[in-house]
């Protein structure tokens, strides 16, 4: 398995966000973390990154435990929710600081085409308007070849062009037997590229199992109201 | 770390900010030259714009590069780096493209002006490296208090009223401690008063090296016996140096605990 998660707690002041949560992740799936807002996707997904210090739990990334470790995140691709980048620098030398940064072979060229984004290349990050810079990130995010891909709502700005892009991207990335974990509030691009469905509520996982799984349990025949209708069910998974 | 240091720096010496400062300090330089038509006069007069403005523009530069890049400073943390070396990589850039503002601002008139053949240069060296001390202490001070507030109004708040609290309160309370004590025997207690404060410290450093203690009456003279020796120079210079690595203690402690 790719991260295992075991009783996972992490509380901000008095707010306990994440209240014992315990998952594993396998190998070459696509993940949807779906939750109501607040409940504690990006709490989670951030301390996979090691960016949230838990309070209590271990994790482990590729048979390793992550604690006070950074040279873990070398196997993860991350695009994070807000694409806010140093405004006094050109796009070209973003890519290129990254790629230092990382200090990994990266083929970024393709991206670049395929988002059409030559002729931004040589624009200033603080010019360029809030789908271009997804798109940005979405290339800094992919251009490097890890095993372990995470998405923190990539389909933020973007116009359907580059959302049908992406999903080529999602896809392609699978086909090489990438893990990646996606949150989104999108349910018909969920629905389209996901595998599994991680439901996190109040801090716990409510439901983990496939989209038919989901639909049987809850039955609805349509995706969006067998979310929305996610907590009627009575077990947890 | 060091590739950070050369990415926040590049990125700050091509901000505008770092060329106003730049040539505030030149303007600065030239007019007082211009004035003053003597190397060692303008060196007193730098001395009293130095001492209170270069804490202040560490404090305020250093909050606001903190705040404005926390974005990009989440983009790093996801990256194969160590977090250490992320917020030392920041500070070194801001506190090194500030201290370059610095030198370079007053040091091309100076220069000009023709510091070498004078022998105003070790004073001159002085004011700098002290400059450059408080640079680095200030924009370390601000760094932590910035990391320890999310609130980037209080943590601003909180930068600025140390820096007052810093460069005039204490003064103040100094003054007042030594009216109301003045039936004691003060000498130690203001000496160590000063050496605790960074901002006095440098000031009373740069006025014995520029040989007008006799101004100061009795506590110039015991002051000139303890900070005019070589062994009270390598003192304050220690102290100082203290007052630069406490605040980067910090925000390495800080940095290491804090959720993003």
């Amino acid at each position: 398995m790719t991260i295992k998660i075991k009783d996972l707690h992490k509380k901000f002041g008095k707010n306990q966000v994440l209240k014992g949560v315990d998952l594993t992740i396998d190998e070459g799936h696509i993940y949807a973390i779906l939750g109501p807002n607040g409940s504690g996707k990006t709490t989670l997904i951030k301390s996979i990154l090691g960016m949230v210090i838990p309070n209590k739990g271990q994790i482990t990334v590729l048979e390793k435990p992550i604690k006070k470790d950074w040279k873990y995140r070398k196997q993860i691709n991350y695009l994070p929710q807000i694409a806010n980048f140093p405004p006094n620098i050109k796009v070209k030398e973003l890519i290129h600081m990254i790629k230092d940064l990382r200090n990994s072979a990266a083929d970024e060229t393709e991206l670049i085409t395929l988002f059409g984004l030559e002729p931004f290349l040589n624009k200033k990050l603080s010019t360029l308007s809030g789908g271009t810079k997804q798109k940005v990130n979405i290339v800094l995010t992919f251009m490097f070849d890890s095993p372990l891909i995470i998405l923190d709502e990539p389909t933020t700005g973007l116009d359907p062009k580059a959302l049908i892009r992406l999903k080529e991207l999602i896809q392609k990335e699978k086909a090489q037997g990438k893990t990646i974990l996606i949150t989104s509030h999108i349910m018909q691009f969920v629905e389209e590229v996901a595998d599994e469905i991680v439901y996190l509520l109040e801090g716990e996982i409510y439901f983990k199992g496939s989209i038919e799984t989901l639909l049987e349990q809850t039955e609805q025949t349509n995706f969006e109201h067998a979310i929305a209708a996610i907590t009627t069910i009575g077990s947890h998974a | 770390m060091l590739k950070i240091l050369k990415y926040s720096f590049y990125d700050l010496i091509r901000s505008r900010w770092s060329y106003v400062y730049f040539l505030f300090y030149l303007a600065l330089g030239f007019v007082l030259l211009f004035l003053n038509n003597d190397v060692s006069k303008a060196v007193i007069t730098l001395m009293n714009v130095i001492i209170v403005l270069v804490p202040l523009i560490g404090t305020i530069f250093g909050v606001m590069y903190y705040y404005n890049s926390r974005e990009f400073t989440e983009l790093l943390l996801a990256q194969p780096i160590n977090r250490r070396s992320i917020f030392m990589g920041q500070y070194f850039g801001v506190a090194g493209s500030l201290t370059m503002s610095l030198a370079l601002g007053l040091g091309i008139p100076f220069v000009l002006y023709g510091l070498l053949r004078s022998n105003a240069i070790f004073d001159f060296s002085l004011l700098l490296v002290t400059g450059a001390f408080l640079t680095f202490i200030f924009v370390g001070l601000s760094f932590v208090i910035a990391i320890s507030n999310e609130n980037k109004i209080k943590g601003f708040g909180y930068a600025v009223l140390l820096w007052l609290f810093l460069a005039v309160v204490y003064d103040g309370l100094f003054l007042m401690s030594l009216i109301v004590f003045e039936e004691y025997p003060l000498d130690t207690f203001s000496l160590v008063a000063t050496a605790l404060n960074p901002i006095d410290l440098s000031r009373i450093l740069i006025l014995l090296k520029l040989d007008i203690s006799a101004l100061l009456g009795y506590t110039g003279a015991i002051f000139k016996k303890f900070f005019g020796t070589d062994l009270g120079f390598l003192v304050s210079m220690a102290i100082l140096l203290l007052w630069t690595v406490l605040p980067i203690l910090g925000l390495g402690h800080k940095a290491k605990r804090k959720d993003f």
